[in-house]
């Protein structure tokens, strides 16, 4: 939606090919946004009204996509054709499978949820699984820096995620115990290391260096974990009422075979590979093809935005460049 | 519990077994404790279900005890290993069968290793060849002997006398399944049901007419743990694992602990009486304890086999209240009788926990 603002702006025709029922991305499915709970809703609905006017297909998908001399002809799902002089890739991401760590018992244990559910729940406060807990246990890292599902990055947003979210159960649930497990808080952005500190100043979370090896239940449905605090150096068992799992981002798999066409590879990480992490972040190998967000690594909303404009500004001059 | 999410993990960790032909090795401690299961798994397989199961009477030990125990390098283990399937390779056959659940840990670790590392795999070809002369091939197919049990369990089924239910109340018997660490924690994908989650067990439970507990403490370790026993220092670690696992089923109520390792049922079943000693608790009703059976056992108990030919006289917990329950007759009078009616002495019994 940026990228295709700032081009509008710059006097271009762009064109926005949405495969959801409307714009906004995951983004448009969270509640509030770290690191000052600004609502998510703010953000999306003045996105959307900065493309109004701008062609927007949603519920549409790109069926095929070739190139020749006059650019791009890409067939989407509804059987039109959008001719293009340049294409950005701003296909965003999966959410990690949670019942791929199969210790954590998601699917299997009622009372496991991630982090996109529970953020549902701070939307609509509903959800059967939260029922007056009295202590609720997140764990970091679910999916990334993970050498067993073969996600060996950091998905850079769930430890400022998993905090923000501790301080909005508090909020809910003020009597409630509330622990984190994480390796390592990778608290790098502006206002980030606030809320570290704020989560335990003023909410009294918990934050425990050390990873839940495995989640079991009990005859009422609560959750016992085992995990280590490897600050005590010490293993420990508690029990739950809740367990929510900061699940990373993987690479959005159903572009892969429009990538394919455009001859856009992946990187070791499984995401598109752009030109070079320095001057070439929104530039892929084929010429004309470019790219936007988290289509090629975890980022955040800022990290987007930034380069959506990035990107803008790239495609306006390969433009006017021909 | 979210019964449907187990079912998609067990789709997902299937294996396809070959139906016949296998070269069965026997573990090195099984029969001296549980002499009755594995001649009760031939004769199930060969007899009962018409399967040509071999045994060379040259196989060896895998060499697991004492690689785990840090007493040998892996080198060693391996050329073990490559003698056995020498063997396997003399004797005409291709899929192998172990009955220990760390020898099927070693074989599998062995067979990934020099997948990975073929020197390595050349390097015990010229060890072998050095100190035995032998030429080996590696097995098509590897299974760990409850692997062959779960593949037959509706067989088993179909010629069942006695299903695991209570016949006083027509409930189904609680049934804990345990699972040998080196059956599929290690390699999940090479275990039925992967490493969380394992169905082999819970596949011949069910089918079998139990009902499964699924207890917090499911995962845990028995307390074998290798150095954990055989370092004699260690034995408090042994049972206080076994006292953890106790302790987490207890509210469950189970009828039986089932078990697919050689070490397993024995550390279930004799640290029952040691805690009994030292607490003086039991954790089976009216004063006695939860029998830890083997698979075999099991098989054979629904199978209609007599329970002294089985060898249950040799568990320190009663199997008596289970047989009741089960509705199984036995003679108590030939419990402690060898196969030829001979009186081999009653052994004395604790008072701690009740032995009928």
């Amino acid at each position: 939606m940026e990228a295709a603002a700032q081009l509008h702006r710059m006097g271009l025709n762009p064109v926005i090919v949405e495969k959801g029922e409307a714009l906004g991305g995951h983004i448009a499915q969270w509640d509030r946004l770290f690191p000052a709970f600004h609502p998510a809703k703010d953000v999306v609905e003045a996105m959307r009204d900065q493309v109004k006017g701008i062609k927007t297909y949603l519920n549409t998908e790109v069926a095929d996509i070739q190139k020749d001399n006059e650019g791009f002809h890409a067939v989407l799902s509804n059987n039109e054709t959008v001719d293009a002089k340049a294409v950005i890739l701003a296909t965003g991401f999966d959410v990690f499978k949670a019942e791929r760590k199969q210790e954590y018992g998601y699917g299997i244990y009622n009372n496991v949820m991630t982090s996109v559910e529970l953020e549902q729940f701070f939307r609509t406060g509903k959800d059967a699984r939260i029922n007056q807990p009295k202590r609720i246990g997140f764990v970091h890292c679910v999916g990334a820096r993970d050498v067993k599902v073969c996600n060996t990055y950091c998905s850079k947003v769930c430890c400022t995620t998993a905090l923000k979210q501790a301080c909005e159960i508090k909020e809910v649930f003020p009597d409630a115990e509330v622990y984190t497990f994480y390796m390592d808080l990778r608290m790098f952005g502006p206002g980030y290391e606030d809320l570290y500190l704020k989560t335990q100043k003023d909410f009294d979370v918990k934050c425990i260096r050390g990873r839940v090896c495995e989640v079991s239940e009990t005859m009422d449905g609560r959750l016992v974990i085992k995990a280590e605090d490897t600050l005590f150096g010490k293993p420990l068992r508690m029990t739950l009422d809740v367990l929510v799992l900061m699940c990373s981002m993987e690479k959005n798999k159903s572009i892969d075979a429009i990538q394919q066409k455009l001859g856009v590879a992946n990187n070791s990480d499984g995401f598109m590979q752009n030109r070079d992490m320095y001057l070439g972040m929104n530039n892929t190998a084929q010429d004309g093809v470019f790219v936007a967000g988290a289509c090629t690594a975890p980022k955040s909303l800022p990290d987007t935005i930034g380069e959506a404009r990035s990107v803008a500004t790239q495609v306006y001059n390969y433009i006017n460049k021909r | 519990m979210i019964i449907e999410g187990k079912q998609k993990i067990w789709a997902d960790y299937q294996k396809d077994i070959p139906d016949d032909h296998y070269f069965y090795v026997r573990s090195c401690i099984r029969q001296a404790f549980w002499p009755g299961s594995e001649v009760t798994f031939l004769d199930i397989t060969r007899n009962k279900l018409g399967k040509d199961f071999y045994e060379n009477p040259y196989h060896t030990t895998c060499g697991g005890i004492a690689y785990h125990s840090d007493s040998i390098p892996q080198e060693t283990a391996m050329t073990i290993i490559a003698r056995q399937f020498a063997l396997m390779h003399e004797s005409g056959y291709e899929n192998y069968v172990c009955s220990c659940i760390t020898s099927f840990g070693c074989y599998t670790e062995t067979l990934e290793t020099w997948h990975e590392y073929p020197e390595l795999e050349a390097k015990i070809r010229q060890y072998l060849w050095d100190s035995c002369k032998k030429e080996f091939a590696k097995p098509k197919y590897l299974a760990h002997a409850s692997d062959l049990i779960y593949k037959f369990r509706f067989d088993i089924a179909k010629q069942m006398k006695f299903p695991l239910v209570n016949v006083k109340t027509g409930k189904p018997l609680k049934v804990v399944e345990h699972i040998g660490c080196h059956y599929s924690k290690m390699f999940p994908s090479k275990g039925f049901g992967g490493a969380e989650y394992p169905h082999v067990l819970v596949g011949m439970i069910e089918a079998w007419g139990g009902e499964v507990v699924d207890y917090p403490e499911r995962r845990h370790c028995c307390g074998f743990g290798f150095r954990q026993y055989f370092v004699q220092a260690n034995r408090g670690y042994s049972e206080s694992n076994t006292y953890k696992k106790f302790e987490s089923m207890e509210p469950y109520e189970p009828d039986l602990i089932i078990t697919n390792c050689p070490g397993c049922p024995y550390f279930l079943d004799r640290w029952q009486y040691v805690i009994a000693e030292q607490t003086g608790k039991t954790y089976g009703k009216n004063g006695y304890g939860i029998p830890a059976l083997t698979y075999e056992e099991v098989a054979g108990l629904v199978m209609g086999y007599d329970p002294w030919d089985l060898g249950l006289q040799m568990h320190q917990v009663a199997i008596e209240p289970l047989l009741e329950k089960m509705g199984i007759p036995y003679d108590p009078k030939k419990k402690y009788q060898g196969v030829n009616g001979k009186d081999l002495g009653q052994p004395q019994c604790p008072s701690c926990i009740k032995s009928v």
